[in-house]
């Protein structure tokens, strides 16, 4: 690893970083400040939601989630995080190498005296250093948002804790795949489109496995790996789904490094 | 020694040919002239150089490096000026380039700023801010913070103007009598005989010829256009070729004396003269005869 890419990196990130955090922060402090009214009136607000319709309930994970328990309520928010969550993670990894390809900027470290496994090491571990930092952010906001508005309300720690817990894996999976599609795609004018598309796209995917009620659909899905219903369910992650990400991820890294030794840099002109 | 030596080196992209089976070696010390068209294959030549592309064939060594396996080892010896040159927008020169001199062991603050104020660069502006030529000489000063022993040029002189050209030689020159070799990329043949021991000649991704700067001058041919209102048709004398017409203009090639040739237009009326280097294509087209 060359510490001048990694600090050089890191600094690109910041803002970027500053957005992301401040945007979950909003969006779980508004959320979980309707807490305390929702479980308030928790007969009435369960009435409005049976008369959805159950495709709509499924969508939302609504079908295995109780709104009027802390820890579902949060579990709830908590899809939305993992969209956010995802889309950024993806971001990272979609523009770690394509964006100096994009601005022509890649030459520039690519004629220094470094390999190009140095070089996208330092690249990795800034853009991970970065993806930690709003983990850390994220779980600093949930806690005190859950400590503002819990009232009374008895919930369940470990849940809440797994909940939290299931980003930083959510985020690798993201990030790596991101990475290597890059690394597989000639040229990628524009990250937004790809980052939007992998997290929204799987994110639909779980949504329909949720109406088919289809099992093999959620291999395919991340966000049914850390389906908020199941952890707050049974207590703990889905093992295999776990390993499976693990796998994915440690896949998608090797294979990047593969492609990035072999990869030709096009000419500026 | 031979610093760099180049066997069969081929490079498709896809279908479409980069460069072809070329074979050539620069010898350590000297400043070796690179010169072809637009789109001939010479920055691919000096990418394979550099490992920023990776060769269909061939092979190519640096300092008796293979290029593929030691690129790290063998670009701590190499500074490198891109013919476009694209750096980090946001950035202030002088961060660039610390930030270039801290993948290069040792201190390049003095060496900095002496190229810094060779080439008038001011250190404290943004990359963005800069004008093409500015940046060209944020390139240079970037391709020799570090003292390379082997320099790649590619196109150095385009926008920078005849004044900053001229100083960029000069350092060009100053580096070389140190020892360190230059590896020079051009589609102009003016600026190459002025510095380069050697030249190169590639074409359609092919080594056309390589021969000493002095053997090509002595072939070098001029164009000559004489406006005259007789036409100059029966103008015969040895060296003269491709003669003809173009309304009261005389046109055609002149290889040999040049004082010869002189003595022989003074003899007419003439009423304007002019007398240029052939462009590229044309000295190809010699090459092609």
């Amino acid at each position: 690893m060359n510490n001048a890419i990694y600090r050089y990196e890191l600094r690109q990130r910041w803002t970027s970083v500053a957005i992301w955090v401040g945007s979950l922060a909003s969006l779980v402090l508004i959320f979980m400040a309707l807490f305390p009214s929702f479980s308030a009136d928790i007969g009435a607000m369960e009435q409005v939601l049976k008369d959805f319709p159950p495709e709509l309930r499924a969508i939302f994970g609504l079908t295995s989630l109780d709104l009027g328990v802390l820890e579902g309520f949060f579990g709830f928010c908590i899809i939305f995080c993992q969209l956010c969550l995802a889309i950024q993670a993806a971001n990272y990894g979609l523009s770690l190498v394509s964006v100096e390809e994009t601005d022509l900027t890649a030459d520039f470290l690519l004629t220094r005296p470094l390999s190009r496994s140095t070089i996208l090491t330092s690249k990795i571990m800034a853009a991970l250093t970065s993806v930690l930092v709003t983990d850390l952010l994220f779980w600093g906001i949930s806690v005190a948002s859950i400590a503002i508005f819990k009232g009374d309300a008895p919930y369940e720690q470990r849940a809440i804790t797994l909940l939290l817990g299931s980003v930083v894996v959510f985020q690798l999976l993201f990030f790596s795949l991101g990475l290597l599609i890059s690394l597989l795609a000639k040229r990628i004018r524009s990250v937004t489109p790809w980052s939007l598309g992998l997290a929204f796209g799987t994110y639909v995917i779980s949504a329909f496995s949720g109406i088919l009620e289809d099992v093999k659909l959620e291999y395919l899905s991340p966000f049914k790996h850390f389906d908020p219903g199941q952890i707050i369910k049974d207590l703990h992650y889905d093992t295999r789904l776990v390993i499976l990400d693990v796998v994915i991820i440690a896949v998608a890294i090797v294979v990047s490094y593969w492609l990035y030794q072999k990869r030709d840099i096009a000419s500026p002109s | 020694m031979d610093l760099i030596q180049v066997n069969n080196l081929t490079k498709y992209y896809g279908k479409s040919r980069g460069i072809e089976n070329l074979s050539f070696s620069v010898h350590e010390g000297e400043i070796f002239g690179f010169i072809g068209p637009n789109g001939a294959g010479k920055s691919t030549t000096i990418r394979l150089l550099l490992s920023l592309i990776h060769p269909t064939s061939g092979q190519a060594t640096i300092f008796g490096k293979d290029v593929t396996t030691k690129g790290p080892e063998i670009r701590s010896q190499i500074g490198y000026l891109p013919s476009e040159v694209f750096y980090y927008d946001h950035m202030k020169v002088g961060d660039l380039l610390n930030y270039s001199a801290s993948f290069y062991p040792g201190d390049h603050k003095q060496r900095i700023s002496y190229l810094a104020d060779v080439m008038e660069l001011e250190m404290h502006r943004r990359i963005r801010d800069l004008s093409y030529g500015n940046k060209k000489k944020v390139g240079i000063v970037q391709g020799l913070l570090h003292n390379p022993t082997l320099l790649f040029l590619d196109e150095p002189t385009s926008g920078l103007d005849p004044l900053m050209q001229r100083k960029f030689f000069d350092l060009v020159r100053e580096e070389n009598k140190k020892g360190v070799t230059v590896f020079f990329s051009s589609h102009f043949l003016g600026e190459v005989q002025r510095l380069c021991d050697r030249v190169g000649i590639i074409r359609e991704g092919r080594m056309v010829e390589v021969s000493d700067i002095r053997t090509l001058q002595k072939n070098n041919y001029k164009k000559i256009r004489v406006l005259n209102q007789h036409a100059l048709a029966s103008f015969d004398l040895p060296g003269v070729s491709n003669l003809h017409q173009e309304g009261e203009w005389t046109q055609f090639f002149y290889k040999g004396d040049i004082n010869q040739i002189i003595q022989r237009l003074s003899s007419f009326a003439v009423e304007d003269l002019s007398i240029e280097e052939p462009t590229l294509e044309e000295i190809f087209m010699h090459y092609y005869e």
